[in-house]
Parts: structure tokens; C-alpha cells; sequence
């Protein structure tokens, strides 16, 4: 005689689910992942110091932390600031306020910040993992209160389609990581190689393949045309589109390599800086 | 042949049990197998709705253990010898008996969708000429079967039940394969801002983990949809090029001898 137990089937709620297996080993591996970037990633924007080490020696080049690049502007007589020359507007201004410390990173992290967290990917990431909506699939989203209930990103989420604007300045930053690389492959203008130069070197790497399989580039590089055989123009997407598209599909591969990396690059360029490690290289 | 454990939903909309059944599986049975089973031997009286057995036709899209799933297409061996499988109908739709739903909703939402509009001047002597790099984007939307597991996973419809704001992901690639058809001229992007709901997707790719054809809902069709959107509406630059030049007009594929 079969058993039997009475069921309402459209019950919902948070976490609701008759799921088995292990759904929350994605949302708590995002929690931790983010949270310990963002935690270090404010925590070294606010020292203000120790992210440039040319082993003391003046003339082009050395290494450069990726989360204080571009240097807009300087604050000289602090220990591990790059030189003032470095600076793209001169001197720290007097009319940054005191209670911020005057690091160089706090006026650049905006940009790449609300880049990825616009981005696509991350959305996914962070919608699963932090405000879960839902936090799994077949998983119960966290219920919205108020009149309208849910929004997705028609209500206050609309700002994520910034992405776009986001986008074209991310472009740059990268030619500067370029540069920063090929910067740190020097000191005193000699020419050399060092842990920290393939630090520096693969972080603008891993970079562009996260940001040229953005979503937003495979649109305007091809996504947003119908008919690439109409003009000579809509062959060369074509084609453009099957690298972007390559990129695309691992775009989620990206977004964590080059999370990882470039704050990896941070941590070892601040010990370094700061006397803690030896860099090896080939300067001596 | 070894018993295994299944507990099955039977009931209607208002109310429901879990039964449980004790069943005699076979190497190589699907889960649909397993139901036909219970129903030849145990309940003539369970209603399933299924038709091809080969994952073609969408007909038997149930939740196995809380995972929405073709059941003709979910093998046994997937699940642990002394697990109890739980078979429940698709949750977001309305429920007519045991594991059948009432999914008339989706045929509702298709009506919405602007049909396909070919500009007369694209016909040539060779009828509608179109060609393979054209359309292939396209042809992945195609090989939907309609199972509506897309559907029936999107937290907007079955967390926050908002059938009138979003016509679900399995229609979001309809209107992408009719948006990015290189000879239709029709303009949808409005009504996928403002009718289809573009902005309620969040981008949380439940759509695309449960599809069995293995449609990229999200980044092929949802996405590409939302970039269009931000062309249109929010991209200053897109808007500024829009504004000076005009709208793109779209050219008809060269006749190739």
C-alpha cells in the first residue's frame, strides 16, 4: 500500500527547494571569492602606499601595482611611491580632504569597479550569491516586498546598463596595463626581466581577455548586425565575431583569472615594495 | 532488476500528496520508463503527458528531485541506488492532475511577438536569398522544442509570479531569431523594453542550465536582446551615431551565381 503525504506543491519562499544536491556550493564559493577581493582590494586602496619598487634606482622603468594604475597624482615623501615624474597631473592637490588618505587608486577604481560590476557574468555571480534572486536554479528567490514586488533591472538595477559606457573607458585601462608591463621590464632604463615583470606582464593579458569577450564588444564588434554577407563590412564582423565569440565563451574563465591575477600582481609588488620578499630578476 | 523508491505528486492544483511507490527498474530505464511502470502496475490512474520518448518533443518536462528535467531523457543510473526520486509536475504552471500542467500561458506570449516582415525589394528573381553565415545564429533558437523548462526555472515567473511583466526566456529567442533574421525589417526593440520585459531578466542563466538542447538562452538570445535595448536607449554614443546617420538600412544579401 503506497504511502502517503499531504503536499501544498506551490509553496514558496527563500531557499525553498526539492533539490538535493549541492546548490549552494556555487553562491558560497562567489561570497567568498568576492568578499576577499573586495576586502583586500579596499583594504590596499586605502594604504596609500608601497605599490612602486624600482629597487631605489631613478631612470625608466620598474613595477607599478595594478590597483594604483594610472597614477593621476602623486603624494611625494611617502614610503614606496612611485616617482613624482610618474604622475600624469603632477602633485597630490591640497583640496583632497583629510580624513581620505591620498592614495592614487582611490581616483582610478571607479571605472573597472562598476565595470565588472555591471558585467554580465558577474551579474549572475552576485544576483545567485548575494541577493538571491534566485539563489540556484528551481531554488526559492528571495521574496521582494513593497508595491511592485520584483523589478529585475528595470527599477533602481537599471543603472546596469552603464556596461556599455563602462566598457569603452575599461579599453583604456588596459593600454595603460600594456604600458605598465612594458615599463616594469626595466630599471634605470636597462633592460631586464623579474618575477614581478611576468606579474605585471600576464595581469593586462588575462585583462583583455576578460574585457574583449565582453558582451558589450561582441555586440558592437558583430552581434548588432543581421546580414554579414550584404557588405564587405559585415564579412570583417564576421569574422571579428568568431575571436570575440571564443573570448565570450569563456568569459566567466576570465572574470576569475583576472580577478585572482591582477590582485595576486598587488600583493606581490606591495611585499616587494615593502622589503617583505625578494624579487628575483635578472638587474642583480 | 533491483526496487527503488518514487514519490510522485498526485493531486491538482488546490490540493496534493506525495506518494510513494516501490518499483522494479531495469538497466537502461529513463525516469519516464519508471512512471509508465508505476501507471501499468500501481496507478492506471496517474496522468503524465508525454509522446516521443527521444527528447524531441517537450511533452514530458517534469521536476526529478527538484530539477527540472525531460523524464524520457533523465537516466536512472543518474541517481544513487537508495535514493527516493521525487517526480513533481512543472511548478510555475498551473497543476491539471498529477504530473500534467496547464502550460497554455507560453501559446499566449508567442501571440505577442511581432511576426517576421520581409521588405518586398529583398525578393529576387531566386526568391529570398539568404545565406548559411546569415542565419546560423538563428538556426540555435530553432532547435527549441518547446519543453518550456526555460520557462517554468525563470525565477521572475515562477519566484515572483510576474506572468504580465515578462514573456519568459523561451520567447525572448523567438523574438531574437525573428530581431536578427537578415531579411526581416521589422522593429521589435520597443516592445522588448517595454512588453517583453527585457530589463526583468537579471542574467541569472537558470534558462540556459536546464535547457536539453543545450540553447545558449542567455548570452545567444536574452543578452544580444539587452544590447539592442541599450543601442536603442541608453548607449550615448549608439544614440549620438543613430541621431547624425540614421538607423542602420539593411542591404539585401548579394545573389551569388
Amino acid at each position: 500500500m503506497p504511502a502517503h503525504t499531504t503536499v501544498d506543491i506551490h509553496t514558496r519562499g527563500f531557499g525553498q527547494t526539492l533539490r538535493k544536491d549541492k546548490w549552494w556550493l556555487y553562491p558560497g564559493l562567489v561570497v567568498f571569492g568576492l568578499t576577499t577581493f573586495l576586502i583586500y582590494g579596499f583594504w590596499s586602496a586605502w594604504q596609500a602606499d608601497f605599490y612602486w619598487y624600482s629597487a631605489g634606482q631613478d631612470g625608466f622603468g620598474g613595477y607599478l601595482a595594478p590597483f594604483y594604475s594610472p597614477l593621476i597624482f602623486i603624494k611625494e615623501g611617502v614610503a614606496g611611491a612611485a616617482p613624482i615624474e610618474h604622475a600624469l597631473l603632477g602633485s597630490w592637490p591640497d583640496w583632497w580632504p583629510r580624513w581620505i588618505p591620498p592614495s592614487p587608486s582611490l581616483l582610478i577604481l571607479a571605472i573597472p569597479g562598476i565595470f565588472r560590476f555591471t558585467c554580465y557574468y558577474y551579474r549572475k555571480a552576485y544576483y545567485r550569491a548575494f541577493t538571491g534572486t534566485p539563489p540556484a536554479c528551481a531554488v526559492g528567490a528571495l521574496p521582494r516586498k513593497g508595491k511592485s514586488g520584483y523589478k529585475g533591472e528595470t527599477g533602481l538595477m537599471l543603472v546596469q546598463n552603464v556596461h556599455r559606457i563602462t566598457m569603452y573607458f575599461a579599453v583604456m585601462y588596459i593600454i595603460v596595463f600594456f604600458y605598465d608591463a612594458y615599463l616594469s621590464f626595466f630599471r634605470g632604463g636597462e633592460f631586464g626581466i623579474g618575477v614581478g615583470s611576468i606579474f605585471i606582464l600576464l595581469n593586462p593579458i588575462f585583462l583583455a581577455c576578460y574585457t574583449f569577450g565582453c558582451h558589450s564588444i561582441r555586440h558592437l564588434v558583430s552581434g548588432s548586425r543581421d546580414c554579414y554577407s550584404c557588405s564587405l563590412a559585415g564579412n570583417v564582423s564576421h569574422e571579428n565575431g568568431k575571436i570575440v565569440g571564443w573570448l565570450n565563451r569563456r568569459h566567466e574563465f576570465f572574470a576569475w583569472v583576472s580577478l585572482i591575477w591582477i590582485m595576486l600582481a598587488d600583493i606581490y609588488i606591495r611585499l616587494v615594495s615593502m622589503g617583505i620578499i625578494t624579487d628575483l630578476n635578472t638587474w642583480g | 532488476m533491483a526496487k527503488r523508491n518514487f514519490k510522485i505528486y498526485r493531486g491538482d492544483n488546490e490540493k496534493g500528496e506525495f506518494v510513494q511507490y516501490e518499483v522494479e527498474v531495469a538497466e537502461g530505464m529513463v525516469v519516464l520508463d519508471v512512471v509508465h511502470r508505476i501507471q501499468a502496475q500501481q496507478a492506471n490512474d496517474l496522468a503524465v503527458r508525454w509522446n516521443c520518448k527521444a527528447g524531441k518533443c517537450g511533452s514530458c518536462s517534469v521536476e526529478i528531485n527538484g530539477k527540472p528535467k525531460l523524464s524520457c531523457m533523465t537516466r536512472m543510473n543518474e541517481y544513487g541506488p537508495d535514493e527516493t526520486i521525487t517526480i513533481t509536475p512543472l511548478k510555475t504552471f498551473p497543476v491539471i492532475r498529477d504530473l500534467v500542467t496547464d502550460v497554455s500561458w507560453n501559446y499566449e506570449q508567442n501571440k505577442k511577438i511581432k511576426p517576421v516582415k520581409l521588405a518586398p525589394e529583398s525578393k529576387t528573381e531566386k526568391g529570398y536569398v539568404m545565406y548559411q553565415k546569415d542565419v546560423e545564429r538563428a538556426q540555435e533558437f530553432r532547435k527549441c522544442i518547446e519543453c518550456y523548462l526555460c520557462q517554468n526555472v525563470c525565477h521572475i515567473l515562477r519566484d515572483h509570479q510576474k506572468q504580465d511583466k515578462f514573456i519568459g526566456p523561451r520567447f525572448m529567442i523567438r523574438a531574437a531569431s525573428l530581431e536578427m533574421h537578415p531579411l526581416d525589417i521589422e522593429d521589435r526593440i520597443p516592445e522588448i523594453k517595454n512588453d517583453y520585459g527585457s530589463g526583468m531578466c537579471n542574467i541569472t542563466r537558470c534558462c540556459t542550465d536546464v535547457c536539453p538542447e543545450h540553447i545558449n538562452l542567455t548570452d545567444n538570445a536574452i543578452i544580444p536582446l539587452k544590447e539592442r535595448v541599450i543601442d536603442r536607449f541608453y548607449d550615448p554614443v549608439t544614440i549620438l551615431r543613430r541621431k547624425i546617420f540614421g538607423p542602420w538600412k539593411k542591404k539585401r544579401p548579394p545573389i551569388k551565381n
